[in-house]
């Protein structure tokens, strides 16, 4: 089994985290004794070859990795919250990726197809908002760390947007 | 009393380094550190609103003490996915 939550440098093995989070859900619905798996959403972010007008060469990118780990822990139990009984598995990667390249891959599992798709848009909401990850545009003529949303992960108002966009 | 700190995408660019080791006095704290690294590097300065930090990979606020040995991560705003 791949592990649930990974920053790696190597390539994305989608397939496997989508088995990883099916067979976590089955072991989930056996131990609490509710429905197995019945919908499973993949979101896989590939890198776009165009940003705001400007051609992307590529984009590198880069972490703290041990406090990513720890965000997506955080995010999985704050899907929890609100939808009991789903699993949750993401993968972000490093390095420098080409167009159409994996960069991120979210595994979202439960019985039901309303809880896999809530739970997924909810984590890459929170990715945005929380995860250390970092990401540098090489564009045609030249490059620069595109600069997001500063991170404070226990303020509320990020939370409740980011659920406003899952369930609007 | 060194402390290790770590800087991360546009942070590591102005200083040239991911890593590295400052002294810091007693009874210092996470805003202490990261005057000494403005002080030394201006082009720091800009980030300071903006910044998120974290001591020993558990997020802190500037007024958090930090002690010998102790790892201190500055981060920047985040674009991940």
């Amino acid at each position: 089994m791949a592990p649930r939550f990974a920053i790696t440098a190597e390539p994305l093995d989608v397939a496997a985290l989508l088995a990883t989070a099916q067979q976590l859900h089955d072991l989930l619905a056996r131990d609490r004794n509710i429905e197995g798996p019945g919908a499973v959403i993949l979101f896989v972010g590939v890198v776009r070859g165009r940003h705001q007008g400007q051609e992307v060469r590529a984009l590198t990118y880069e972490a703290y990795t041990p406090l990513a780990v720890a965000s997506f822990e955080r995010i999985a139990a704050e899907a929890g919250v609100r939808v009991a009984d789903a699993v949750l598995c993401i993968h972000h990667r490093i390095g420098t990726l080409e167009v159409g390249e994996p960069s991120v891959v979210i595994a979202a599992v439960a019985a039901h197809r309303g809880e896999a798709y809530a739970v997924s848009r909810f984590a890459i909401e929170r990715i945005k908002q929380i995860t250390p990850v970092w990401k540098r545009e090489v564009l045609v003529d030249g490059a620069s760390w595109v600069e997001g949303a500063t991170v404070d992960p226990d303020a509320p108002e990020p939370l409740a947007d980011a659920w406003s966009r899952t369930c609007p | 009393m060194p402390v290790t700190v770590l800087l991360f995408a546009g942070l590591r660019e102005i200083v040239g380094a991911g890593e590295l080791s400052r002294p810091i006095e007693a009874a210092a704290t996470v805003d202490a550190v990261w005057r000494d690294l403005r002080d030394h590097w201006p082009a720091l300065t800009p980030y300071g609103p903006s910044l998120t930090c974290a001591v020993n990979a558990q997020y802190a606020p500037m007024s958090s003490p930090v002690q010998d040995g102790d790892e201190v991560a500055f981060l920047p705003p985040v674009s991940g996915g």
